[in-house]
């Protein structure tokens, strides 16, 4: 495990790698923050929020995203493309019966270029390791409670997928349109530790 | 390998071995028997890439486990995306 990069030990090495990169010629200065920043770019968890509402109010779009995540994404002029290869996404809907929580356990995998850089508590190890094992105190933790009667899905991004999750839609919503859903949806919604 | 062995519905076991280097078999999954739900394309196995080697593409898998399966206890599933080489099947 790699455990969390908060540790001077960590960042020292990575500096000191980055310099002997830079004193032989084989990355210029700055390249590595260039390519974190482009790869980022256009990341943020108002593209998921998009991706749900318009399920929520476009049955045929939530079919096709739920078939075919890469093949749906561009009817919203959205992709998984930003990085250096395209990435497969996939989404997992809830429902009554079951409710979605991502994790990566070997890292910290996250659908950056839709999403933008993960929360610090995706990262952490108490997370990544305790969500697989028990997945509904943690969740009670966040302040979630799952009905008894609804299973819990965890997916571990531990390969080359990357998901998202496709809330259920709020009760009472009857009256907003795509752009009032669209408020609704939260970063951790996305995840699977909210329920929208 | 540009085929998929392992169809979704197959009961497929982990390998149980502890590799010297990288792998994306989780330590929890190992040496446990899931069911296969989806294909998930093709990818070189990332254990070799770490370790420099340049492969070919193999089928990757999501593949699903019950808790019960993996920690002797829990009523959830967790479903890990696992390469060919990871997989012994049908278990």
């Amino acid at each position: 495990m790699s455990g969390e990069h908060h540790s001077s030990d960590i960042s020292a090495r990575v500096r000191r790698v980055e310099a002997l990169l830079e004193e032989r010629g084989l990355l210029s200065a700055g390249e590595i923050d260039q390519r974190i920043d482009e790869f980022a770019a256009g990341g943020t968890p108002a593209n998921g929020a998009r991706v749900v509402a318009r399920a929520w109010v476009d049955p045929g779009f939530r079919t096709r995203l739920l078939a075919d995540a890469n093949a749906a994404l561009p009817e919203l002029g959205l992709s998984m493309a930003g990085g250096l290869q395209e990435q497969r996404l996939k989404v997992v809907a809830n429902t009554d019966d079951v409710h979605n929580v991502l994790v990566c356990t070997l890292c910290s995998c996250y659908p950056i270029a839709l999403l933008g850089p993960s929360p610090s508590w995706y990262k952490s190890e108490a997370y990544r390791s305790r969500v697989v094992r028990d997945p509904r105190s943690v969740l009670a933790e966040f302040g979630v409670t799952v009905p008894e009667a609804t299973g819990i899905a965890v997916w571990d991004a531990s390969a080359e997928s990357r998901y998202l999750v496709l809330p259920r839609r709020p009760e009472g919503t009857d009256h907003l349109d795509e752009a009032g859903l669209t408020g609704l949806v939260t970063r951790r919604g996305l995840i699977g530790t909210a329920l929208v | 390998m540009t085929t998929a062995p392992f169809a979704p519905g197959t009961r497929v076991r982990t390998r149980t071995a502890d590799p010297d280097g990288h792998t994306r078999l989780p330590r929890y999954a190992r040496g446990a028997t899931g069911t296969v739900v989806e294909v998930a394309g093709h990818h070189p196995l990332a254990d070799d890439r770490a370790r420099g080697l340049d492969v070919p593409a193999q089928p990757v898998y999501h593949v699903r486990f019950r808790a019960v399966d993996l920690f002797g206890s829990g009523e959830h599933t967790v479903t890990v995306e696992l390469w060919h080489d990871h997989l012994e099947g049908p278990a």
